[in-house]
C-alpha cells in the first residue's frame, strides 16, 4: 500500500452565526493516500465544503477550526504559521473551485494570473513562468496558448475557465489536489471532459486527489475510497466497489436509491423524505434519525459512532451496533 | 473605438448647443434686468442705458447675438465689473481652482486609504473610528465648521489666519509670497476636504467589502498569495475601476468655486463672482460661466466612459 498523505484528525469547524454556534464540521476524520482519490459526498449544506476550504484554511471569517488535526506530510497544518500555510496553499497543495467563471479575477488577463504562483512557489522568471503557462495550457488540451494567455476570463468559456483553473492548480506540481464540485457548474458534455482530465492527470503526475461532490455518477467515475458526509458527520465511509455494492447506513442507501438508472423507466425518483436539520444547537442523536426508516428509541437519544464493519467499510448506525456496545 | 470618440463628439456640440439656449431663456425669464436693479437712475438715463446693452431687443434676438459672439470667442463685458469676461474669470477661477484640487486630492488619497483599511479590517475599533468620524465630519454645515475653526485657529491660537488669500497689505513675491498663500489655504482646504471626505471613504469601504467575499479572492489565497498582493493587486482594481466614474464627475467641481466657503473666508474665488452675478444679472458672466461648467460637465461625463472603457477590459465601446 501506498504511504499516507493526508490524515485529517476529528476536525472540528464551527461557525459564529447570530442565530448560535453552526457546527459545520463535527469530528470528521479521513485519510488519503499516495495517488489515491477520496470523494466526499453529500447533499447541500452538509459541510464537505467547508472541510475541503478547512485543510486549506480557507473558510470565511465567521467560522474557525476548533480542534482535531490535519497531518498533511508529516506536518499538522493547524500548528502551521500563516506564513507556511501560504506557502502551502498553490503549491504542495493545489485547489480547483466550483464556479469557474467567477473564480478568475475579471481584471487580469489568464496569463497572469496563470504565473502568479509559479513566480510566487518555483521563483521563476517572468519569462520562464509565461513559457510554463503555456506549456500547461497546452497539456489541458486548449489550442493558441499564445494567444489564450493574453485573454480575460470573460472571453473563454466556462469549460475552458476550468481547464485553466486545474493547470493553476497543476503549475506548482502539487502533491495533493483538492476539487470542490469542479464539475457541478458545467453542462454535462464538459463535465465528462474535465472529469477525464482529472484522471489523466491523477495517472501521469500520480497525484492525490479529494474531490468533493453531490453526484454519484462522479463518485463512481472517479474514486477510489468515499466518505459519506451528512450533517457536519461522517456516516459512512468505503472503499467505492464496497460502498456501491453494498451500502450500509440508510442515507448512503437512500442516496443510491435516489439515482437514476439508465434503461429504467420510473414516473417519480426515489427521495429521502424530510429536509436537512438545521445545525444550529443539534441535540444529543443521530442527525439523521428524523429522516430514517428505521429509527429505533436510541437513536434520537445518543449517537453512534463509526464503527468498522466488513472488508474495510466503516459505518455510524445503531442498526450495526451489537447489543454490548449499547 | 475611433467611431466611438467621434459620435460621442457630434452628440456633445448638439448637447452644448441645447444647454445654452435653455440656459439664455432661463436667465432671460427671471424678472428684473440689470438696470432695473439700479433705482438711483432716471426712466429716460435707464432707457437709454437698455438700448445701449442690448436689453431692449427680443429674447431670441439677443439669444442669437450672444451665441454669435460666443463662437467667435467673445463673451462680452461683465456689467457689474465693466471688465471683459474672459479675463475676469480668468482673474479669479485659478484661485478656486488650487483650493478645490487640493482639496481633491487629499479627499481622494484620505478616503482611498481609510476606506480600505476599514474594509479589510471590518468591524475594527479602526473601522468604528472611521465610520464615526466621517459621519461627523459629513453632518456639520459647512458655515458651522468654518466658523468654528475659525475661532479655534484664527482666534484662540492665532496660529491660522481668518480669512483672504494674503495678509493685509503684504507685498510679499517669490516664495514667501507662495508660503502666505499656502497658510491661508489651509483652512479652506480642510474644510472642503472634511465635507467630502465621508460619502467617498465609505463608497470606497463598501466597494471592497463587496470584492473581499468574490470567488477570484479566495483563488487568489488558495494560489498562496501573500495578503498584500491579494488585497492591493487583487481586490484594489476591482474595487477601485467605479470610482474612475467618479472622478471625472469631479472636473466640473473644481472650476466652480465653493460659494459658501470663499464667502466665509472672504476667499477671492469664482463662486463670489457667480453669486453676485445672479443677484445683479450680470448675464455675459452669469451666461459664460454656466456655459463653461455644462461644457466641462459633459466632457467629464465623455472622459469617464472612455477611461472606464481603458481600464476595465470587459467593456467595448461601440
Amino acid at each position: 500500500m501506498n504511504e499516507m498523505l493526508l490524515q485529517v484528525n476529528h476536525l472540528q469547524t464551527n461557525f459564529y452565526t447570530e442565530s448560535g454556534v453552526v457546527k459545520a464540521v463535527n469530528d470528521v476524520s479521513f485519510a488519503i493516500r499516495e495517488g489515491e482519490t477520496v470523494c466526499i459526498v453529500g447533499e447541500s449544506g452538509c459541510g464537505k465544503s467547508i472541510t475541503a476550504l478547512s485543510l486549506m484554511q480557507l473558510i470565511p471569517e465567521n467560522g474557525k477550526v476548533e480542534g482535531g488535526e490535519i497531518n498533511f506530510a508529516g506536518k499538522n497544518l493547524l500548528d502551521l504559521s500563516k506564513k507556511d500555510i501560504r506557502r502551502l496553499r498553490g503549491n504542495e497543495i493545489g485547489m480547483i473551485f466550483q464556479e469557474p467563471m467567477t473564480s478568475l479575477n475579471p481584471v487580469f488577463t489568464i496569463g497572469e494570473q496563470m504565473i502568479e504562483p509559479i513566480q510566487e512557489h518555483l521563483l521563476l522568471s517572468k519569462k520562464a513562468a509565461y513559457k510554463k503557462a503555456m506549456e500547461l495550457i497546452t497539456m489541458l488540451g486548449i489550442p493558441n496558448a499564445e494567444k489564450i494567455v493574453n485573454l480575460y476570463p470573460h472571453e473563454l468559456s466556462g469549460g475552458m475557465l476550468q481547464r485553466i483553473m486545474i493547470a493553476i492548480a497543476l503549475s506548482c506540481n502539487p502533491k495533493l489536489i483538492i476539487a470542490d464540485e469542479p464539475t457541478t457548474a458545467l453542462d454535462v458534455t464538459i463535465q465528462a471532459q474535465i472529469l477525464d482530465l482529472l484522471r489523466d492527470i491523477k495517472k501521469e503526475f500520480n497525484t492525490s486527489m479529494l474531490l468533493i461532490t453531490h453526484d454519484l455518477g462522479v463518485v463512481a467515475e472517479m474514486a477510489d475510497y468515499v466518505v459519506v458526509m451528512y450533517a457536519g458527520k461522517v456516516v459512512e465511509e468505503g472503499p467505492v466497489l464496497e460502498l456501491f455494492k453494498n451500502p450500509q447506513h440508510p442515507y448512503t442507501k437512500g442516496l443510491l436509491k435516489a439515482k437514476p438508472v439508465i434503461g429504467e423507466r420510473k414516473d417519480r425518483l426515489y427521495t429521502i423524505a424530510g429536509q436537512v436539520p438545521n445545525l444550529v444547537d443539534l441535540s444529543e442523536a443521530c442527525y439523521f434519525a428524523d429522516r430514517c426508516e428505521h429509527a429505533m428509541d436510541i437513536c434520537r437519544v445518543k449517537q453512534p459512532v463509526l464503527t468498522e464493519m466488513a472488508k474495510g467499510q466503516k459505518t455510524a448506525c445503531w442498526l450495526y451496533e451489537d447489543g454490548e456496545n449499547q | 473605438m475611433k467611431q466611438y470618440v467621434l459620435q460621442r463628439f457630434l452628440q456633445m456640440i448638439v448637447i452644448l448647443f441645447g444647454t445654452s439656449f435653455i440656459i439664455f431663456f432661463l436667465f432671460a425669464m427671471l424678472p428684473g434686468d440689470y438696470i432695473d436693479s439700479n433705482i438711483s437712475l432716471t426712466p429716460q438715463r435707464a432707457q437709454e442705458l437698455k438700448a445701449l446693452y442690448g436689453l431692449d431687443q427680443p429674447v431670441l434676438q439677443r439669444y442669437f447675438k450672444w451665441l454669435g459672439n460666443a463662437l467667435h470667442g467673445d463673451f462680452g463685458y461683465s456689467l457689474k465689473h465693466q471688465e471683459n469676461v474672459l479675463s475676469l474669470l480668468n482673474k479669479y477661477v485659478w484661485n478656486s481652482f488650487f483650493v478645490a484640487i487640493l482639496a481633491l486630492f487629499l479627499t481622494w488619497s484620505i478616503a482611498l486609504v481609510s476606506g480600505v483599511i476599514s474594509a479589510i479590517k471590518q468591524y475594527s475599533w479602526f473601522d468604528g473610528f472611521v465610520t464615526f468620524f466621517v459621519f461627523a465630519a459629513m453632518s456639520f454645515p459647512s458655515f458651522f465648521i468654518s466658523l468654528l475653526f475659525i475661532k479655534w485657529f484664527g482666534v484662540d491660537l492665532q496660529i491660522l489666519p481668518i480669512g483672504g488669500m494674503i495678509d493685509t497689505g503684504s507685498d510679499s513675491t517669490g516664495l514667501a509670497h507662495l508660503l502666505e498663500v499656502g497658510k491661508h489655504m489651509i483652512l479652506p482646504v480642510t474644510i472642503l476636504t472634511l465635507l467630502s471626505i465621508g460619502s467617498l471613504t465609505r463608497y470606497f469601504r463598501t466597494g471592497m467589502l463587496e470584492v473581499i467575499r468574490q470567488d477570484y479572492i479566495r483563488t487568489a489565497r488558495a494560489k498562496g498569495l501573500k495578503e498584500r498582493v491579494v488585497i492591493f493587486k487583487h481586490a484594489l482594481k476591482n474595487a477601485i475601476l467605479p470610482a474612475i466614474t467618479l472622478l471625472a464627475f469631479e472636473l466640473p467641481g473644481l472650476f466652480s468655486g465653493a460659494i459658501i466657503m470663499e464667502q466665509i473666508f472672504n476667499w477671492p474665488g469664482v463662486g463670489r463672482i457667480q453669486l453676485e452675478s445672479v443677484s445683479f444679472r450680470d448675464y455675459p458672466v452669469l451666461m459664460a460661466f454656466t456655459m463653461f461648467l455644462s461644457c466641462l460637465t459633459i466632457i467629464g461625463n465623455f472622459l469617464a466612459d472612455v477611461t472606464y472603457a481603458a481600464v476595465d477590459p470587459r467593456i467595448r465601446l461601440k
